[in-house]
């Protein structure tokens, strides 16, 4: 289970010195900060502007054009079900929904307690197994009734 | 000798617990004092029979699936005598009927080790491409026929040959492995079942147009994937496949793996590059093409995981032995992925020409709710819905077209006669409208009309007019967006509404009148 540290700009800068020798710097830097905070916090932008010699609104832009870029940390744990075709065709619009009343939030948001984040997401390439989910990192497939259930209780447990 | 094991490590097995199972035997092998080593391999691809536990034989590898923890005792008890027993995996008719090339390794093989790659013909391509030289070897993947994988279909030779035209300076081999279609998840086996292969597909395109790095990008909703490239790479840079002078050659190629951030227009072409350069994935018009200014500028062959999977056996078994299975101009095999709501799902490769009816019916055995096949969207989201009507269209590219569909990344998603296609139709502007980069306006803006439209025309709000008009926008943004995000998001609306007009809320009649 993910355990994020609280925001440190040098803890930042340390990262980014990490990657920015890289060509194409930007997603891997952020992909990192994520992993460290747990979401690009806001004050990490001019710092990364900065060491990829770009402005905050390039930064900017590029945090807020990707799905995966969070701007606060998460709930303890994330689950993500999945909600493309594939899963809709095999009864995930139902199972999604039961997600939702069973942990009292509406996609994209967390719980009260922050146990949980509930996401959806857009293919998992699972869709043979179909309807399919992911706890933190770990996938599920072949998803019912109970087994959503189950994995709803180990979200919150 | 220990007797040895095989259960898949592919996230496709996992998620319906092969790795409780492959536990459970170990510890109840150690209890029993069994010598048995267990092999983690990729997967089969019969995914309704993970977790699969293959046992090595004399005379093959005797296959037991689906097997649930509970099973695990007996199973050591009665062997071949149990219950899900299901003979030779290799005899398996659904597997036996297959032609597998690009696939031909995946589940059999460890992942991991090379030296099990290398004991099943790998590098063999490698090996006859530095034979013969850069040159003869674009000229053999230019006889194959290969066309690329991901979906657009454009020849994988001519690219190549493009690339390897323009004057020496750094190039860059890029493998889009951002496979965001849902109904696919070839990209996703190979990676994780034989990603040497794709290694080897890579080092010999470099080495076929003179670039000397490469980046896989893998979409970040694969972290297995992703896990088991960057093994591998490490594995073949240890045994000499990359770095200074790959397998003792003048050549030096090297990739690394990068991963994406969740959004599905990446998976076009230009947009990764710009992703990969760091920057908002927004989409690039075309001209310059990547083959002249591709990645920061530089020449660059950007193809599918499976395109470049394909290459080794190009390579080793010749260009005229690929290009003699499909057909027309749909040559060699592709990898067909069943999904949704069937009762066999996997991946099934076979020669082009195929018909959608024997995928979905005999070789996917129909739905898993049991209910009657209604409509199937082949290609990904941007593909066309079609009824059953249409069953007898050869899996082909130009077929397809023809059909007012595209086969795309090879991906089918079967659903049965609860669906709503208003619905879906909606869904694919949505869809559209959540992943537009946002450059073009017709997609961007077009998206988000399309949903008004299509809620409109279910509401019963003048419903001819609307119809005129979301036959209209369709148009505008078919032929008038960048890419073929906005471009083909009509494929499924379009599809939809001329299929399956009853569930637009509008009877036939009103419908032509519209046209």
């Amino acid at each position: 289970m993910p355990r994020y540290e609280p925001w440190n700009a040098e803890r930042a800068s340390e990262i980014i010195a990490r990657y920015r020798h890289l060509e194409g710097a930007g997603l891997p830097i952020l992909h990192a900060l994520q992993e460290t905070f747990g979401c690009v916090p806001e004050e990490a932008v001019p710092l990364v502007a900065d060491a990829l010699n770009l402005s905050r609104a390039e930064i900017h832009g590029t945090v807020t054009f990707y799905h995966d870029f969070r701007k606060e940390p998460p709930g303890r744990r994330v689950l993500k079900l999945c909600r493309a075709e594939s899963c809709q065709a095999a009864g995930g619009d139902a199972l999604a929904a039961r997600a939702e009343a069973k942990l009292g939030v509406a996609m994209g948001e967390t719980t009260l307690d922050r146990r949980v984040t509930l996401e959806p997401v857009y293919c998992l390439g699972l869709c043979h197994s179909s309807p399919a989910a992911m706890l933190d990192k770990h996938v599920f497939g072949m998803l019912d009734e109970a087994k959503l259930d189950a994995l709803v209780k180990e979200a919150q447990a | 000798m220990s007797a040895r094991i095989f259960i898949s490590r592919d996230s496709g097995a996992l998620c319906v617990g092969a790795e409780e199972v492959a536990t459970a035997f170990r510890k109840a092998a150690e209890k029993r004092g069994l010598d048995v080593e267990i092999v983690r391999t990729g997967s089969r691809g019969m995914y309704w029979l993970e977790p699969l536990v293959e046992v090595a034989m004399q005379r093959g590898r005797v296959g037991y699936g689906p097997v649930k923890l509970s099973d695990v005792e007996a199973l050591l008890d009665e062997g071949e005598k149990h219950r899900l027993c299901l003979g030779l995996v290799e005899d398996i008719p659904w597997l036996k009927s297959q032609t597998r090339l690009t696939f031909k390794n995946c589940g059999i093989i460890d992942p991991r080790s090379l030296e099990d790659y290398r004991a099943h013909g790998g590098y063999k391509g490698l090996e006859k491409a530095l034979a013969v030289g850069p040159e003869a070897t674009v000229e053999e993947v230019i006889i194959s026929g290969l066309r690329g994988r991901g979906g657009a279909g454009f020849p994988t030779g001519i690219k190549w040959r493009t690339v390897a035209q323009t004057p020496p300076q750094q190039k860059y081999i890029v493998c889009n492995a951002d496979e965001g279609d849902s109904g696919t998840f070839a990209d996703r086996m190979i990676m994780e079942g034989d990603p040497f292969v794709l290694i080897e597909g890579m080092t010999i395109a470099g080495i076929a147009v003179g670039a000397t790095y490469g980046y896989i990008y893998i979409r970040s909703e694969y972290p297995d994937a992703i896990e088991a490239m960057e093994i591998a790479i490490r594995e073949a840079r240890k045994g000499g496949m990359l770095g200074r002078g790959v397998a003792g050659s003048k050549f030096d190629f090297d990739m690394e793996v990068r991963a994406g951030a969740g959004a599905y227009v990446c998976g076009e072409e230009t947009s990764l590059l710009e992703s990969l350069e760091g920057k908002r994935g927004e989409v690039r018009a075309k001209p310059p093409l990547p083959a002249h200014i591709g990645l920061f500028g530089k020449p660059t062959v950007i193809n599918n995981v499976l395109s470049l999977a394909t290459v080794p056996i190009i390579m080793s078994d010749g260009g005229g032995f690929y290009r003699d299975f499909g057909m027309g101009k749909s040559r060699g095999t592709m990898p067909i992925q069943l999904a949704g709501n069937i009762k066999h799902g996997g991946l099934y490769e076979t020669a082009f020409g195929i018909t959608l009816g024997a995928l979905v019916d005999d070789i996917g055995g129909g739905t898993r709710s049991g209910r009657p096949v209604r409509a199937v969207q082949v290609g990904g989201p941007l593909g066309a819905y079609f009824p059953r009507a249409l069953f007898d269209t050869p899996f082909d590219y130009e077929a397809f077209t023809a059909a007012d569909g595209l086969i795309g990344h090879g991906g089918i998603v079967v659903f049965d006669d609860t669906v709503d296609m208003a619905k879906q139709a909606r869904f694919a502007m949505e869809f559209c409208a959540i992943e537009s980069c946002g450059k073009c306006t017709p997609c961007r803006i077009g998206s988000a009309r399309g949903v008004e439209l299509v809620d409109k025309i279910v509401a019963g709000e003048d419903p001819v007019a609307n119809l005129a008009v979301l036959e209209d926008l369709c148009n505008t943004m078919k032929f008038g967006s960048l890419c073929a995000l906005g471009g083909f998001t009509p494929y499924p609306v379009m599809s939809a509404l001329t299929h399956f007009p009853e569930d637009f809320g509008a009877d036939r009649k009103r419908l032509h009148a519209a046209e």
